[in-house]
């Protein structure tokens, strides 16, 4: 498998780590123990086409969501996490 | 003696005759000729006989000219070179080449095992599953120890393989599987457009099946058209060929497996060169040109040394000159078989009779037959008068019920052509069924990658050439590249005309796959007890199970299954295609990967002053870390660690812990950030100040430690535990990257640019006063504990210097830039002279770790909450981090949860040892009473006696009980006592002092 890493061009899955699932989101500070436990532990199974988070270990240490058909393999979007990058803050 | 090439034909083929080669197969001398195969060289020498079937035993000659081969399976080579299950067919000759054959004993003449014939009702379809039912003691003592003897294949080496094998990728627009001639115009297309092209070739010589059939190209030879071909690929800079080089398996992404037999044909590889290479190759787009598998026609007896593939009989004929029989016989159903017997002619062979399966043959064959002047026979061969030294005289069942006798010793059999449709398939891919060439032909590929010619189930010359041309030219397009110049080559088509014939009835055995002796009765006794699925077919009775993958059998047997269960073929259907296409050595795969390259190897700033110290190394994950300084005298480490602790204790003394995981960490919310991932707080920490910190998984349990320190208001410096390293700074990167975006933070990994040392002992002031800039005040009230900043040495060289003690000894930890590193180890021990300095190692570190309480990797074992650890209280309630809820869960504060405590035996000489359960006194060890267990353990110096860290539980509330360490490992069972987890200097004096 290859992957379009956005800041380092194509290169081959040897050089990923996958993480899983991209779409649960971190529950709020004071979110209850339910919700936590469901971002914790509840993952959907899916056969077909899915968010996932990846990280270039091998590259350039972004974190990326990757869209991927987990019934062929193939990967429709490649996309940095919303922190990757150098990022300009004003303050 | 070198025996005389008996059956070596006068002219032609594509050997060279300059160049003779001696070989020896079972120990007899042979000659044969450079581009023999063994095979073909075997062929040339007379040999029928080449191997012992896998079950019965049963004498096996050569099938095929090539990949496919089920039957002439050699052991190569000898020593530790020795090769089990090397196809003869594909093995190059090379000058001393020594083969031996397989599965008989004492000899392939004589083989005792044959006997195993006779009990052939025991080794039927299922055999495996059903010696399973009988009793195990019969199956361990008798059964499976005679089954291995009697039914192995080659042996392996039995010693580590003496060369190496490399790994490498490559890149190209249109990678191309197979050079015959929907290949080469393939790649004529492709290259003609300037596409970057890869040709893979597994034979040693391109040209594929022209190279046996010849045929009539642009008006020229096939033999010119082909020079000319190569001619101009090879003028081409972006076209890329490669000999020798099987293409087998594709993979997700356009990434294709294969690999490549760099020194295969020599004796041994030269120096500096590898045995094989396995290519990872990434291609926009790949043309499958890899041609059609010729079948057989299953019928009794079909296993006789001397029957042949029709095609490979001409190979052998025309491509190395080598007569396979002196009068031959040709079985077919098809048009094409008849090229055989051109063949045989062409080279003065007698053709002894045809026995055609159709109803029909065309007036071009009669012709041919009646100027050769041997009878065309009108129905099927139903048995074959043989054996070990070949057939003799072939039974025919003609149409109409007659019968009827050849003499012949050889017979070539064609049933027709199967397109090799592996690769297509690899991806789940079914093949479909084409009635007009009754065989399966690819359904689509995987992305990006297209069947032509033969392989596409074209099997004309014109139409390879016209199809090959078309995939490499739409190949070149779709990979950004425009028309090439230059036209489609052009050839006529054969005709093609197939009666399907997979089995003839009649007595005696039938085989369908010969490596794995897999018979037509096999298929019918399976589907009669129930198997019928083809992958329940496969698996019950083996077949297409041995190393060919079943190449020449696997269609045969699935239409023998559709006759027996009346559904058609394609109803049948196929099983799954799994890569490799063909066999791939485990070595290939790692590479340059054994031995001390199984891993890369990480080595400390120190490590070579550490060497030439004597020190004992220990892996600690991919580093090599020095365990301890062994001197003179010392009978154990034991002695060696124990002296490095009390020279600490008492005086000075250092260690090397440059393998903690770094990470500087800057920004404006740097201590906001720290605060979300430590469960303690980090924005309130002093700039000037280090502070110990704990983390969390989001599922409560302790993830990692370290020491943090603030160097300035916006920048941190964060350390972690050696073994974590990758994964804090990967778990910090998805924290910083995917959880909490929103702040202005940033990582830097730097573990490899600061070489990191711990100093520790009463005497480490003296000892950094000579080292430090004498500016800096490493006063108690200068620099007190848990003091960080940056400090000038002596020399002026900046260093990041940090009041933390693991040892619980006054203690400090010195930064400097890596390249610094081994400086700084010897001039501690220069400077330290004076002091005593001693080096220490890791034990040393865990012994003063363990005398302290702290805790470490075997405590921090994944299943551990802070509170089980006694840093429950750091546990900050005002923040919100990771982890924290679900530490709140009623079982990760239960109050019987196994918690660190410290654990002595009663008996001061008793060694205590690590995994040791803790079991209440007077109870049986059991499950139910099993209490914790050792964690870590030291004989410590100061306490003199062995000593232990343990989870417990309810631990904390047990201090002074006397349990029994229960070792079922090594059948102990004694006292201890549960014990405060700080043995030594319990209220800190020490280490602040
Ligand atoms: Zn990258």
């Amino acid at each position: 498998m290859r992957i379009v890493c956005p800041f380092c061009g194509e290169r081959e899955l040897g050089e990923f780590t996958y993480l899983g699932d991209a779409k649960p989101v971190r529950p709020a500070p004071g979110a209850s123990e339910d919700e936590v436990y469901d971002y914790v532990y509840l993952r959907d199974n899916i056969a077909g086409v899915m968010d996932e988070n990846w990280y270039h270990g091998g590259g350039c240490r972004a974190w990326l969501k990757v869209t991927r058909n987990t019934l062929t393999h193939e990967i429709s979007a490649v996309e940095p996490a919303a922190g990757a990058g150098a990022r300009q803050v004003a303050k | 003696m070198t025996s005389f090439q008996s059956n070596r034909l006068a002219n032609g083929g594509l050997v060279d005759r300059s160049a003779p080669f001696n070989f020896r197969f079972d120990g007899k001398s042979f000659s044969g000729f450079k581009g023999d195969t063994l095979a073909s060289a075997l062929v040339a020498n007379g040999v029928k006989l080449v191997g012992r079937s896998f079950k019965y035993h049963r004498p096996r000659g050569i099938l095929t000219a090539g990949s496919e081969e089920p039957n002439a399976l050699v052991e190569l080579r000898s020593g530790a070179r020795r090769e089990p299950n090397t196809k003869a067919t594909t093995a190059e000759l090379y000058d001393g080449l020594v083969a031996a054959s397989q599965n008989r004993w004492p000899s392939l003449d004589f083989d005792v095992m044959s006997v195993n014939q006779l009990f052939a009702p025991i080794f039927v379809a299922g055999f495996y599953y059903k010696t399973f039912m009988w009793p195990a003691k019969f199956w361990e003592a008798i059964y499976e120890p005679a089954i291995r003897r009697a039914a192995g294949l080659g042996r392996a080496a039995g010693i580590a393989d003496p060369d190496h094998y490399d790994k490498a990728w490559a890149h190209c627009d249109v990678l191309i599987a197979g050079s015959g001639p929907t290949g080469l115009a393939a790649a004529l297309a492709a290259g003609r457009s300037g596409a970057r092209v890869l040709l893979c070739e597994e034979d040693f010589i391109l040209g594929g099946r022209l190279l046996s059939d010849g045929g009539t190209i642009d008006g020229m030879p096939a033999a010119e058209w082909l020079s000319r071909t190569l001619d101009e690929l090879v003028a081409m800079p972006d076209v890329r060929i490669m000999t020798r080089t099987t293409l087998f398996g594709v993979y997700d992404g356009g990434t294709y497996g294969a690999i490549e037999r760099v020194s295969d044909h020599l004796p041994s590889p030269p120096e500096y060169q590898v045995r094989q290479r396995l290519w990872r190759i990434v291609a926009k787009r790949c043309v499958v040109a890899a041609g059609a598998l010729e079948r057989p026609i299953v019928f009794a007896g079909n296993d006789t040394p001397g029957v042949m593939m029709a095609s490979a009989m001409r190979s052998y004929i025309a491509r190395y000159a080598a007569a396979p029989a002196k009068r031959i016989a040709l079985f077919t159903n098809n048009e094409d078989g008849w090229r055989t017997v051109e063949a045989a002619l062409g080279a003065g062979l007698q053709v002894a009779a045809v026995i055609d399966a159709r109803a029909e043959i065309s007036p071009e064959h009669r012709s041919l037959a009646s100027k050769g002047g041997f009878p065309v026979l009108h129905g099927s061969v139903s048995g074959i008068d043989g054996g070990k030294n070949g057939v003799r005289r072939i039974s025919v069942s003609l149409t109409g019920g007659a019968r009827a006798e050849v003499e012949a010793d050889g017979l070539a059999v064609s049933g027709g052509w199967n397109p090799a449709v592996g690769l297509t398939s690899y991806h789940r891919g079914r093949p479909k069924w084409r009635d007009d060439i009754a065989a399966f032909v690819p359904d689509g590929a995987p992305p990006g990658m297209v069947a032509a010619g033969a392989a596409n189930g074209a099997f004309g010359l014109g139409a390879c050439l016209r199809e090959g041309f078309a995939a490499g030219a739409a190949a070149a397009r779709d990979a950004g590249h425009g028309n090439g110049s230059g036209s489609t080559p052009v050839a006529d088509d054969e005709a093609f005309s197939l009666t399907p014939l997979w089995h003839v009835a009649g007595k005696g055995k039938a085989f369908v796959d010969q490596q794995h002796d897999v018979t037509a009765s096999d298929i019918e006794l399976a589907q009669r007890e129930g198997f019928e699925s083809v992958e329940h077919l496969k698996r019950y009775t083996t077949l297409g199970m041995a190393t060919d993958q079943g190449k020449t059998s696997n269609v045969a047997g699935l239409a023998i299954m559709a006759v027996v269960t009346g559904k058609s073929i394609p109803e049948t259907g196929t099983t799954i295609y799994r890569p490799p296409y063909v066999p791939v050595a485990i070595g290939a795969f790692a590479g340059h990967h054994r031995d001390e390259n199984f891993h890369a190897t990480r080595l400390t700033p120190s490590h070579h002053w550490a060497v030439e110290q004597g020190a004992v190394f220990v892996d600690t994950g991919l580093w090599k870390r020095a365990q301890w300084y062994p001197r003179a005298g010392e009978k154990d480490w034991l002695e060696s660690v124990t002296r490095e602790v009390k020279a600490v204790r008492g005086g000075v003394g250092f260690c090397d812990v440059s393998t903690l995981g770094k990470i500087d960490v800057h920004g404006a919310d740097a201590g906001a950030f720290l605060d979300r991932v430590y469960i303690n707080t980090f924005s309130n920490l002093a700039v000037g100040k280090a502070r110990y910190g704990l983390m969390l998984r989001e599922d409560g349990i302790v993830y990692d430690d370290g020491t943090t320190s603030r160097l300035a208001e916006d920048h941190y410096f964060l350390t972690t535990t050696t073994a974590k390293a990758g994964l804090v700074m990967q778990h910090l990167e998805f924290c910083r990257q995917v959880l909490f975006p929103e702040l202005d933070v940033q990582l830097t990994s730097v573990s490899d640019q600061w070489a990191q040392f711990s100093i520790a002992g009463p005497k480490t002031r003296d000892l950094l006063k000579e080292i430090v800039d004498p500016s800096e005040d490493l006063s108690n009230e200068g620099f007190p504990f848990m003091g960080a900043r940056e400090v000038a040495l002596r020399g002026g060289v900046r260093a990041r210097l940090f009041r933390i003690s693991f040892s619980g000894e006054m203690a400090f930890e010195i930064s400097v830039p890596a390249r610094y590193g081994e400086a700084m180890a010897r001039n501690l021990m220069i400077a330290g002279k004076p002091f005593g300095v001693t080096p220490y190692g890791t034990e040393a570190l865990g012994v003063m770790r363990i005398e302290k309480g702290h805790v470490a990797g075997p405590e921090l074992s994944g299943t551990t909450t802070a509170a089980d650890l006694g840093l429950g209280k750091m546990m900050s309630t005002k923040k919100d981090f990771i982890g924290r809820v679900m530490a709140g869960r009623e079982a990760l504060v239960a109050a019987d949860r196994q918690v660190v405590v410290g654990v002595k035996p009663v008996d001061k000489a008793h060694r205590l040892r690590s995994g040791a359960h803790i079991i209440p006194k007077g109870q049986t060890p059991g499950p139910s009473n099993d209490q914790g267990y050792v964690t870590s353990v030291c004989f410590s110096p100061t306490v003199d006696q062995w000593i232990g860290l343990a989870l417990v539980e309810r631990g904390r509330e047990r201090i002074g009980e006397i349990v029994n360490a229960h070792d079922p490992l090594r059948g102990e069972d004694y006292d201890a006592v549960i014990c405060n987890p700080v043995f030594y200097d319990p209220d800190g004096g020490r280490q602040r002092g």
